[in-house]
């Protein structure tokens, strides 16, 4: 079966340059770089090489850079860390559509006494600056909004809140996971004190993530014991995977333009296509600014899951806002949280493509979409009484 | 991805019986879009209204709701009103080879549609359905308190299917119902209904009179006659029941189990076996003999 893997925002293929670059570091120089001799000495060079790159891409300096083992971890280390270095505030603001890796924490965080706000957002998904400003004060200790939204896409003026969060004194993190690689990124222009990315988002294997520290931040590490990474993350360094990180990371700055344009145009080609071929649907964020490669379209009267298996049998992959792809029983809280009628969000579908995508699978995805949804439509009781009338 | 059975999967992409019934003699509607599974079954009786010669559904819900829709409407067939009524949800379940728990609530969507069907048919009073909105179980039956508000689930429903489906745990009333699954703040309500169940029923348990010794002896020669010894037999082994004392229940092993270094481990699994059959209170001692 032909695959059409249209899910990159769950996780991308590894570049095959990028395992290629990795490969030797398992059965060959397998060192510890932090090892007094020339067979860890070799290694500890090539993973500085990677520190580097992936501060390039990120327009900062390679000192700011704290590999970790993936993007949760970072999330969670971030937003610890600055609760602790500021044990006088007792605030923390967030959005209610962040990733669960930061919503979660927060959440717990409010058993421990601390006071948690969580920013609305509108139907398109765009952040409530208002609502946000008026939060902010004294007390704030961390305010962490993701760049961009891995359901939807929608992108948050993160460099704008960062500036505020820096007027009340605050720290502010962003979980810029779906966004590295995707849009640029330049840290030495920005006011964000913390940023957390994962490699397997950007064809870098599952297991690393890295955590950006604005030099002269205060800091508070998650995992203490050994003195990797300057103490600020204990461990041995998962050596390959790093390697790896980095090379993706020179591969995702060669390929922007791309994602921006040839990934952008095929996206736009898809979803354009799907509104104009299946009635009843519509786009989640749509009006907002959106990452290029993530598209979001609800389908009314049918559910998600049974879209997903339906397509799966075609070889397509894709995901999911419906609350039966994830066990739980509520759609997606992203997608309540813009208001998003019930009719649609169990019915939402989100395809997201990388500079591995070509034309065919898009193609393939426009001819069999509508006749998955057509079948369902006919076998829901509300379909049929919709598309009767 | 969920793991579900190969029966799953041909009723969902190829469902028996999907559409409506014009002339339908009961119609049956649960669910709603806001709960994010519905489902409108059709029945049509035989000329004496006695069997069930047709059944067809509509299903707007997740694979595992419509396959449950399909299985059902292939099970209810041929059946009369009363054996249909008989159907339970873990039957459903069965009949497609199980569910994951979690979608245990697709079976029980079945079940109550049927009954709703079944119930409007005989001219019980049932409330008009709002699909937009009710989870549309609230008929007479069914009446009580509502337990969980973001699915509209009243005690007595929840009760009832805690006791058919023997649940423990708030979580698999959840798995079962979808109760408790959304905001969750009914969740101790939901715990305290489950001990409220297991509460009557460990109260009927404690009923029981209490064994003589002389027919604990014979219940626990009838377990391990009945569920012990062909299993150990199965792996070349065996044992002997040589005597009991009190609750001590002395057994000795045969064949490949004597000697084996795993014996322990069978001891245990024949304690658990009589504990779970006979009494709670026996122990298994290895003699040898």
């Amino acid at each position: 079966m032909i695959e059409t893997y249209l899910d990159n925002n769950a996780t991308t293929k590894v570049d095959e340059a990028v395992f290629e670059e990795m490969r030797p570091y398992f059965c060959e120089l397998y060192g510890n770089p932090s090892s007094m001799h020339f067979f860890g000495g070799q290694v500890q060079a090539k993973v500085n090489e990677a520190r580097k790159r992936v501060a390039a891409l990120l327009g900062a300096s390679a000192d700011e850079i704290i590999f970790t083992a993936c993007g949760t971890e970072s999330d969670n280390s971030a937003i610890r860390s600055a609760l602790e270095v500021q044990p006088d505030r007792r605030h923390i603001i967030t959005s209610r559509v962040e990733h669960p890796a930061v919503l979660t924490q927060c959440r717990n965080l409010t058993l421990k006494g601390y006071r948690v706000t969580e920013i609305g957002v509108d139907g398109a998904g765009r952040l409530d600056m208002e609502e946000y400003k008026n939060a902010l004060d004294e007390d704030t200790a961390i305010v962490s909004f993701m760049w961009a939204n891995n359901e939807t896409g929608v992108i948050f003026p993160v460099e704008e809140a960062a500036d505020m969060a820096k007027s009340k004194g605050a720290l502010f993190h962003t979980d810029a996971v779906q966004a590295v690689g995707k849009i640029p990124i330049n840290m030495a222009t920005s006011k964000i004190d913390m940023l957390s990315l994962s490699g397997h988002k950007l064809h870098a294997p599952k297991g690393i993530g890295c955590l950006y520290l604005r030099k002269g931040t205060p800091f508070r590490p998650f995992m203490v014991g050994g003195h990797q990474e300057k103490s600020r993350r204990a461990g041995t360094e998962n050596a390959a995977a790093i390697i790896a990180l980095g090379k993706a990371c020179q591969l995702a700055g060669d390929a922007m333009e791309t994602e921006n344009t040839v990934v952008k145009g095929m996206r736009d080609r898809l979803q354009s296509a799907l509104m104009s071929a299946i009635p009843h649907s519509r786009i989640n964020g749509d009006g907002a600014e959106r990452l290029p490669n993530t598209t979001s379209i609800a389908f009314e009267f049918v559910e998600g899951e049974a879209i997903l298996m339906l397509l799966s049998e075609l070889g397509i992959c894709a995901s999911s806002g419906s609350a039966c792809t994830s066990g739980s029983l509520e759609p997606s809280h992203v997608l309540r949280a813009m208001g998003v009628p019930f009719t649609c969000a169990h019915g939402s579908i989100r395809f997201s493509l990388s500079r591995f995508t070509t034309n065919d699978e898009i193609d393939t995805v426009i001819r069999e979409m509508p006749k998955i949804i057509e079948r369902l439509r006919m076998m829901s009781p509300f379909g049929r009484e919709h598309l009767k009338g | 991805m969920w793991d579900y059975t190969p029966i799953v999967k041909d009723h969902f992409l190829n469902p028996r019986n999907v559409g409506d019934i014009a002339d339908a003699d009961a119609i049956g509607e649960v669910g709603s879009l806001a709960c994010g599974d519905a489902l409108k079954l059709y029945i049509k009786l035989d000329e004496n209204k006695d069997k069930i010669v047709d059944a067809k559904f509509q299903t707007f819900g997740c694979a595992s709701a419509i396959a449950s829709s399909s299985a059902l409407t292939e099970m209810v067939k041929g059946k009369t009103l009363d054996e249909a009524l008989a159907i339970s949800n873990q039957e459903i379940a069965d009949f497609l080879g199980g569910l994951p728990e979690e979608k245990m609530h697709c079976s029980v969507m079945g079940q109550e549609a049927l009954e709703v069907a079944i119930f409007k048919y005989r001219g019980m009073e049932v409330p008009e359905h709002d699909a937009e909105h009710d989870h549309g179980h609230a008929y007479p039956e069914y009446e009580g308190t509502l337990v969980c508000k973001c699915f509209g689930i009243t005690d007595t429903f929840l009760k009832k299917v805690i006791e058919t489906n023997k649940l423990t745990t708030a979580e698999q009333v959840t798995h079962f119902t979808k109760a408790g699954g959304a905001c969750g703040s009914c969740i101790p309500k939901i715990k305290a209904l489950i001990a409220e169940v297991l509460g009557q029923a460990t109260a009927a348990g404690s009923g029981k009179p209490k064994l003589s010794n002389l027919k604990k002896m014979q219940l626990v020669q009838e377990v391990l006659e009945r569920d012990v010894r062909p299993m150990l037999r199965a792996d070349g082994g065996d044992l002997e029941l040589i005597d009991m004392d009190g609750d001590n229940v002395q057994i000795a092993f045969r064949k490949a189990c004597s000697g084996c270094a795993s014996s322990g481990n069978t001891a245990r699994f024949v304690e658990t076996k009589l504990r779970e059959l006979v009494y709670d209170g026996l122990r298994v001692q290895e003699v040898s003999q």
